[in-house]
């Protein structure tokens, strides 16, 4: 199995902008897309937290609008890939027609990992239109590996080239994660990628075994850069790549300079792992929620542990945040 | 007479219709159509001793003069077609399908406006949900600027179309949202939940509004919410409008009435409700002429 080839797609200014409330400068976008592209990253993700068009008042509003940071990663991007993410019911397929206008290579259409089915038009809108089109599986921890079988067959049967696995809740740790991609990779005959949180401390653990099990591309971010306690921390999944002897376009060194570079211009605070996150992902709520709970449960006065506890109750998927308002201000009001 | 119904379309849509207008006083189902006699929609129609037919809008046509009001409960495209047959003979039609070839219409904010209009399209559930909501905030402000929806529904009560549609849905709800506030921009958003038990409909609406006069807000709120009540009780406000600065937040819980579909589909229930209220009001409006009838007769 060693010596195949991995490829590596950058999230840090996709998930990352999550880390700073979707507040990412033009500044920053321009000069880290020219960064990861001299560094020879494979893919470079960029948009709001939520992708395309979520710039709102229930996720955030993005200090750039799409279509600004798209051009810009654009111009800077001459031979990495340029990826975004996009969610069905939250962007429109005008969102989609802009990013092909704008050279965008390649389309990742996610949705629960449960309801698959609402990405078949977009993957059939955008195969039709020859793009490269991923089918993304968010919050995977919530499905059995026969669940997310049947879910990705069905992305795969509407034109996906490839299956993300998406650890939204940073919950899965390394077993799962071997169960889970060897199930796809054995059955479906296409690329599988893997996308980790690190809530419990296991991204770069659960990246290796991804590979291992059979994933091709792994997502990963500087610093680990992203939602709530951060993704796999791109420098040292290439390290650790490069020891176990795999081929990748990408070199340790060349990410060192990168690295450098968003310490001291992008990353506020370099993420760690909180009591919050660790409360988020003991109870499978996606990851990304851990400052919005903090911050809702200081403006309403109530215990940020019990709302996590009534949150989970209410089997929150991604993005509810509004859901996280009501509960708390049911909380508040000392409603059971 | 104008009180008599017929129904396109055998799915769970047109199977709710029937349940529905079969337990409205104002109402007289004559027809449920389809076009399998053997699809499950058609035998539970037949159990409950309702005339049916395979033919679809073929014996409508046949039969045009025996009912006054239809609802279409099949796809846009097939609405697009049967529009023909129905605007050809002048007849009266609620359109359940995303097809949008009539008027808009929330029934607690414009339904009087549309006594003369042949074709009532209702636009969307989240539309159905938001748009109280959204035209009480417009009356107790100088300006909405920006109106933003998002809802959560189940997985179970999401069927094939709705998931097809996604992006119909969200045009649709955004350009009714701009349409009945005036606002510049507007943003919808839908959220399947699968969880098991299934959630019930829920939808928070955001706004950022000049001016706005906050004791007449609650009172507006209070008061169209009790006024969608009348045709959906199980619609409740679960989140009190939070007011800051300009930034208004609040959100509805919709419980459907468990008629035919279970409780947790509130969203199917409060477009299957309007469509029944507009039949209502439609058939008080027929029968009393040209004397105006109030929104809460129409209602009751």
């Amino acid at each position: 199995m060693k010596h195949k080839h991995i490829s590596l797609s950058d999230c840090s200014l996709r998930d990352g902008n999550h880390a700073v409330k979707h507040q990412l400068n033009v500044e920053q976008i321009a000069n880290y897309c020219k960064g990861a592209d001299r560094a020879g990253l494979d893919i470079v993700e960029v948009g709001h937290g939520y992708g395309l068009g979520a710039s709102s008042s229930a996720f955030g509003v993005a200090k750039v609008d799409d279509e600004t940071m798209l051009s810009v990663a654009r111009e800077n991007c001459k031979t990495s890939k340029l990826g975004i993410h996009f969610v069905p019911g939250v962007g429109k397929h005008s969102d989609l027609d802009m990013a092909i206008e704008i050279g965008v290579d390649v389309f990742r259409i996610a949705s629960h990992c449960t309801e698959s089915n609402i990405t078949y038009r977009p993957i059939q809108y955008l195969k039709a239109k020859g793009k490269m089109v991923y089918g993304v599986l968010i919050m995977s921890h919530m499905a059995d590996a026969e669940r997310l079988l049947k879910e990705a067959s069905g992305m795969k049967a509407a034109g996906a080239d490839g299956i993300v696995l998406m650890d939204s809740a940073g919950y899965s740790t390394p077993d799962v994660v071997s169960e889970k991609v060897s199930v796809l990779h054995e059955n479906l005959g296409i690329t599988i990628a893997y996308h980790a949180h690190n809530n419990l401390g296991l991204a770069v653990a659960n990246s290796i075994a991804a590979v291992e099990s059979g994933a091709e591309i792994i997502d990963a971010t500087i610093k680990g850069f992203g939602a709530g306690s951060g993704n796999t921390q791109l420098e040292a999944v290439v390290a650790v790549f490069e020891r176990y002897g795999y081929e990748m376009n990408v070199k340790f060194k060349d990410l060192v300079n990168l690295s450098l570079y968003a310490e001291s211009n992008i990353i506020s605070s370099v993420p760690d792992i909180k009591a919050i996150n660790i409360m988020t992902g003991m109870h499978g709520l996606f990851t990304g929620y851990g400052t919005y709970v903090q911050k809702v449960s200081s403006d309403f006065g109530v215990d940020i542990f019990d709302l996590c506890e009534r949150l989970a109750s209410r089997k929150l998927v991604a993005s509810q945040e509004d859901i996280i308002l009501e509960e708390a201000s049911k909380m508040a009001k000392g409603v059971v | 007479m104008s009180n008599r119904v017929a129904i396109i379309g055998t799915g769970s849509i047109g199977m709710d219709l029937m349940c529905k207008t079969i337990s409205s006083k104002g109402l007289d189902l004559r027809f449920v159509v389809g076009r399998r006699s053997d699809s499950p929609g058609m035998k539970e129609a037949m159990l409950r001793g309702v005339a049916t037919s395979s033919e679809g809008i073929s014996y409508l046509e046949d039969n045009i003069e025996e009912f006054d009001i239809v609802f279409d409960a099949t796809s846009a495209n097939s609405h697009v077609e049967h529009d023909r047959v129905f605007s050809k003979h002048n007849k009266f039609v609620v359109d359940l399908t995303p097809a949008k070839i009539g008027e808009l219409c929330v029934p607690v904010i414009n339904m009087e406006s549309l006594k003369d209009s042949r074709n009532i399209n209702l636009i969307t559930c989240g539309g159905q949900a938001s748009l109280p909501l959204a035209y009480a905030l417009k009356n107790s402000c100088e300006k909405v600027m920006y109106v933003e929806v998002i809802s959560s529904i189940s997985s179970d009560s999401a069927g094939i179309a709705t998931r097809e549609n996604l992006n119909e849905y969200v045009e649709t709800t955004e350009f009714a949202l701009k349409k009945f506030t005036d606002a510049e921009a507007s943003k919808a958003i839908l959220n399947i939940n699968p969880a098991v038990p299934q959630v019930c409909m829920q939808t928070t609406l955001y706004a950022r509004c000049e001016k706005v006069d906050i004791e007449r807000l609650e009172n507006n709120v209070n008061n169209v919410v009790k006024k969608v009540k009348e045709y959906v009780p199980g619609y409740n406000l679960v989140l009190e409008p939070l007011v800051d600065s300009g930034s208004v937040t609040l959100a509805v819980q919709v419980y459907g009435s468990g008629d035919y579909l279970p409780e947790y589909s509130g969203n199917l229930d409060i477009i299957n409700s309007a469509a029944i209220a507009v039949a209502k009001f439609k058939s008080k409006v027929s029968a009393f002429g040209s004397r105006a009838v109030t929104i809460e007769e129409g209602l009751v």
